[in-house]
């Protein structure tokens, strides 16, 4: 049997393609014991044996191929892509990450017991095998978090998108229903948008509505007023609409002071005081037309 | 550089062109406050569309204009506050509290007459 000097480099390119040779041609068996081990960690769960079975049959040839030939961009494209189909199901990067460490370790196991009866030459083998899976391990790792913060990025930004409409519903009254949650960033955007939607409308009236937020601590209780005070700063009332029974609670509770606000319960209600305040009558038609010519002024 | 100030029938309309210093803003609000007791005017608008920075002592200023100008009898409205002078007020806690605000000029005109309006009905 030849020998094998650790440190020198040529010899190492011989013990990988040995070392590639010899995973190729213990495939299956490696490859069942790995995904044994897979079922085994509970990992994966979220995918049937069928899918288990594919994605492990790709990623073991794809860590071979990185392993003979050294360059990770195909495996990062791999990550990537894998990362794409398994996220939205759900799959943790501890799985992901783990699945790869353990097909590390059933290949490292295989090269123990074939090389066991030569140390050094087990070294050697070890030394060649062991950079190049790390490297694999950490490709497959990034390509995963990185995937997973890309898609992070883009539903923020989705969200940041959903702009919160500014509409007027009668001469200088304005609503603004706020749907979601509301956090710094947002509070700003918002004022902005009200506050140039309430010079560009003259508004003397808007109707803030926000049936659709789902909690309001103190902090968003904070934004809402500094909107309100921004408002009036331009001549206009703030009438702040649908604070649900629980949020009001939350709000005494932690001791937030809304006096300033003019709130009132539901979104009709913020519209009829807000008619009143600015001096419409909303008169309903009479169901018999006997008194044509009723008034308008009250 | 003073403010012009512009009697308008019972109105005193101090019209700010230019950024103001700390001394024109204490010169303005001396004149407003003569002006007031010169004509006996009711209502006082100060016009501060190109102001675009209110600091604490211009909003300090204006506070004390208003409060004074109410010792006199007469009201304040401040106009034309511009969206985002507006918005960095409020993150500086610099609210105007006490003071009547519109949105321009016009609306402050309409304030006035409204509020003229209601003291009339009430007070007699």
């Amino acid at each position: 049997m030849r020998h094998f000097t650790v440190s020198s480099a040529e010899p190492t390119s011989d013990v990988l393609s040995e070392l590639v040779a010899h995973l190729r041609r213990n495939r299956a068996q490696l490859r069942e014991e790995w995904i044994r081990r897979i079922s085994a960690f509970r990992l994966l769960t979220s995918m049937t044996k069928e899918e288990i079975f594919a994605e492990a049959t790709s990623v073991f040839d794809n860590y071979v191929e990185v392993l003979e030939t050294g360059s990770v961009e195909a495996l990062q494209a791999y990550a990537r892509d894998l990362s794409e189909r398994i996220i939205p199901r759900g799959v943790d990067t501890p799985e992901v990450l783990g699945i790869v460490l353990l097909l590390r370790d059933v290949l490292a196991r295989s090269l123990f017991e074939k090389y066991q009866g030569d140390f050094a030459l087990l070294n050697g083998v070890l030394d060649a095998y062991e950079p190049a899976a790390n490297r694999i391990a950490t490709t497959v790792a990034v390509g995963f978090v990185q995937e997973r913060e890309r898609v992070i990025r883009q539903q923020q930004e989705a969200i940041r998108e959903l702009s919160t409409p500014v509409l007027q519903v009668r001469e200088r009254l304005l609503i603004l229903p706020i749907i979601g949650a509301v956090d710094s960033e947002r509070a700003r955007q918002l004022t902005e948008q009200l506050l140039r939607g309430v010079r560009s409308n003259r508004a003397k009236v808007v109707v803030m509505d926000i049936t659709g937020v789902p909690s309001v601590d103190a902090t968003v209780a904070n934004h809402l007023v500094q909107t309100v005070e921004a408002s009036r700063l331009l001549g206009a009332t703030v009438i702040v609409t649908g604070l649900s029974p629980e949020i009001a609670q939350t709000l005494v509770t932690i001791g937030v002071d809304l006096t300033k606000m003019n709130t009132v319960g539901d979104l009709q209600g913020g519209i009829e005081e807000a008619e009143r305040l600015l001096g419409y009558y909303v008169l309903g038609r009479r169901k018999t037309s006997s008194t044509p010519d009723k008034p308008q002024e009250a | 550089m003073p403010v012009p100030l512009l009697k308008q029938g019972q109105y005193l309309i101090a019209s700010i062109q230019s950024s103001l210093s700390d001394a024109d803003l204490i010169r303005l609000r001396d004149d407003v406050l003569e002006q007031v007791a010169r004509h006996r005017s009711r209502g006082v608008i100060v016009d501060v569309t190109v102001l675009d920075v209110m600091d604490s002592f211009a909003v300090r200023t204006l506070n004390a204009l208003a409060q004074m100008i109410t010792l006199r009898g007469a009201e304040t409205v401040i106009v034309g506050i511009q969206p985002e002078v507006a918005f960095a007020m409020v993150q500086l806690g610099l609210t105007l509290g006490g003071v009547a605000t519109a949105l321009d000029l016009e609306e402050g005109l309409a304030y006035l007459d409204e509020r003229a309006k209601q003291s009339m009905r009430g007070g007699h």
